[in-house]
């Protein structure tokens, strides 16, 4: 099984704690002048996301996890799962829902998405920086207020909600950035 | 493989100027305080058996030494400065390089500068009013100076006597504070958790308003200190915290020769029991204590720490010309 010393940790290393897989985010080497030496860590818990500390005595042996990111693309989901792949070897990966998330709204069939692959399986699902989708409803009563004051809320077909200028219409395709979940542009459906 | 590096300095021109006012302050101090300043070598035939601390060695070859000497990069200037002491130099003081294996972090650099000084007659007490007047020498407005024993230190955060717990109720209290990990630590020693818990829940707290010096350590973590015989026993050394940063270690000396062949012999022991190198323990040091060395107290205080505090830049290599990746 390979390992890291806690002289190879820097940010990005991946390594399993707690039988989960995890991301060091930085890594302090903390001694007392006369005393034992210790590794305080900052780890994000790729499989739950969630950011913990962990203290190691230095010069420890640390289980590496075999992680990696790769782009892949979304094919379809089948109510259980969503399918990947890859595009060079075209071989097929099923992310469920806990690796996809929250970003299963932003999911659109033949687009390009990082996928974080810990033995070969999917735990973290990534879209795109920006999609483009088109709207499927909003409020279309307020068509001609061109004020451009707050917005509406405007449904996607992936099933997001943003909110989007007054003049956007039901059937037009608006660029969407998925890091913020807020409209850019109006854009020309590919 | 073949790296680019970058040929500029880490440091900003205005530190490596504050560096240098600093140097000129230190040594204006000690000059009006009649303490004579001394060099001693960096390469030496020993090293320190301080299981804490490794050493960097490199072999001389040439001249008087056909088939090589071994040699160690000190870590410390401690054991010639004990020999001057004890040919009869008085209060010495020196700056200068030391080097320790392994230790390179946010506030560890393997070569840093230590100021090391040596006052006959003195003990730990009086060495620490010493410490705490030079530094407030150095800052503008002069701080509070607050002694707290390591077992007060100890009883006030962890509400714990440092000195009478052993090492599973120590553990214990490192998990139930929530020291991340701490189960999962296999630690070798009572020494072990008390530093843990030292550096993870008190250490933080020093030096936050003023200056801190702890003192009178467990008789384990002597080191090159007195120990008092009283019950618990505890060890004549002292610590001091800025910002909760430790900058210097000092000790009420040890002069006994006998006892430090013991404390060295028992480093080793240690050492082998952990799997690090034997160290050839300082035959010199023990003569010259054996020929007697004046009572006296010894500190070695951490220059780029004292510079990072009084500039206020928490980074280490933008203190130093050129950091150890620049090196």
């Amino acid at each position: 099984m390979a390992s890291y010393s806690t002289n190879e940790f820097k940010g990005g290393l991946k390594i399993i704690l707690d039988g989960d897989p995890c991301s060091i985010i930085e890594n302090e080497f903390v001694k007392p002048g006369k005393g034992q030496a210790f590794n305080r860590v900052k780890i994000r818990n790729l499989k739950t996301g969630r950011v913990l500390e962990k203290t190691f005595k230095s010069g420890e042996s640390v289980e590496a996890a075999d992680v990696h990111e790769t782009d892949m693309q979304y094919l379809y989901a089948d109510g259980e799962f969503w399918h990947f792949m890859d595009p060079d070897s075209f071989e097929q990966v099923s992310a469920d829902a806990a690796a996809v998330g929250d970003n299963a709204k932003w999911l659109k069939e033949q687009d390009m998405c990082t996928v974080t692959l810990w033995n070969g399986a999917p735990i973290i699902v990534e879209p795109p920086k920006f999609v483009v989708l088109s709207v499927t409803d909003t409020d279309p009563g307020l068509k001609g207020d061109t004020s451009g004051s707050g917005g509406k809320p405007a449904t996607l077909e992936t099933g997001a909600v943003v909110r989007v200028p007054l003049f956007v219409q039901i059937g037009e395709a608006i660029k969407v950035d998925t890091r913020s979940a807020e409209y850019v542009s109006r854009a020309k459906e590919d | 493989m073949t790296e680019k590096r970058d040929w500029h300095p880490s440091a900003s021109l205005e530190m490596i100027r504050a560096r240098a006012h600093l140097l000129g302050q230190i040594r204006d101090y000690f000059q009006q305080a009649g303490v004579l300043e001394v060099e001693t070598p960096v390469l030496s035939r020993c090293g320190t058996t301080d299981p804490a601390i490794e050493s960097f060695t490199t072999r001389y070859m040439g001249p008087a030494a056909p088939r090589g000497w071994d040699l160690y990069l000190q870590t410390s200037p401690e054991f010639p400065m004990k020999r001057l002491l004890a040919a009869g130099s008085g209060p010495i003081y020196q700056i200068c390089k030391v080097f320790r294996q392994g230790e390179l972090g946010h506030r560890h650099n393997p070569e840093f500068t230590l100021l090391e000084w040596y006052r006959p007659g003195y003990d730990h007490h009086t060495l620490m009013d010493e410490v705490a007047s030079l530094v407030n020498r150095l800052v503008e407005t002069p701080m509070e100076v607050e002694k707290l024993s390591y077992r007060a230190a100890f009883q006030r955060h962890l509400q714990v006597d440092p000195h009478l717990a052993d090492g599973e109720q120590l553990r214990e209290l490192a998990i139930e504070r929530k020291i991340p990990g701490a189960g999962d630590l296999h630690l070798d020693s009572r020494d072990g958790w008390l530093d843990l818990l030292l550096s993870h829940l008190i250490e933080p707290h020093l030096g936050q308003s003023g200056m801190t010096f702890l003192y009178d350590y467990p008789a384990t973590q002597a080191a090159l200190s007195i120990v008092r015989r009283e019950t618990p026993q505890v060890a004549e050394r002292f610590e001091l915290y800025l910002a909760g940063m430790e900058i210097a270690n000092g000790f009420h000396e040890l002069l006994d020769s006998d006892e430090q062949r013991r404390r060295f012999t028992e480093d080793n022991r240690l050492r082998v029991e952990r799997g690090l190198p034997e160290v050839d323990m300082d035959e010199p040091l023990l003569d010259a204590l054996a020929a007697g060395m004046p009572e006296c107290a010894g500190v070695a205080l951490g220059v780029d720490r004292l510079l990072s505090y009084l500039s206020g830049c928490r980074d280490l290599r933008a203190l130093l010309a050129f950091d150890f990746t620049r090196a």
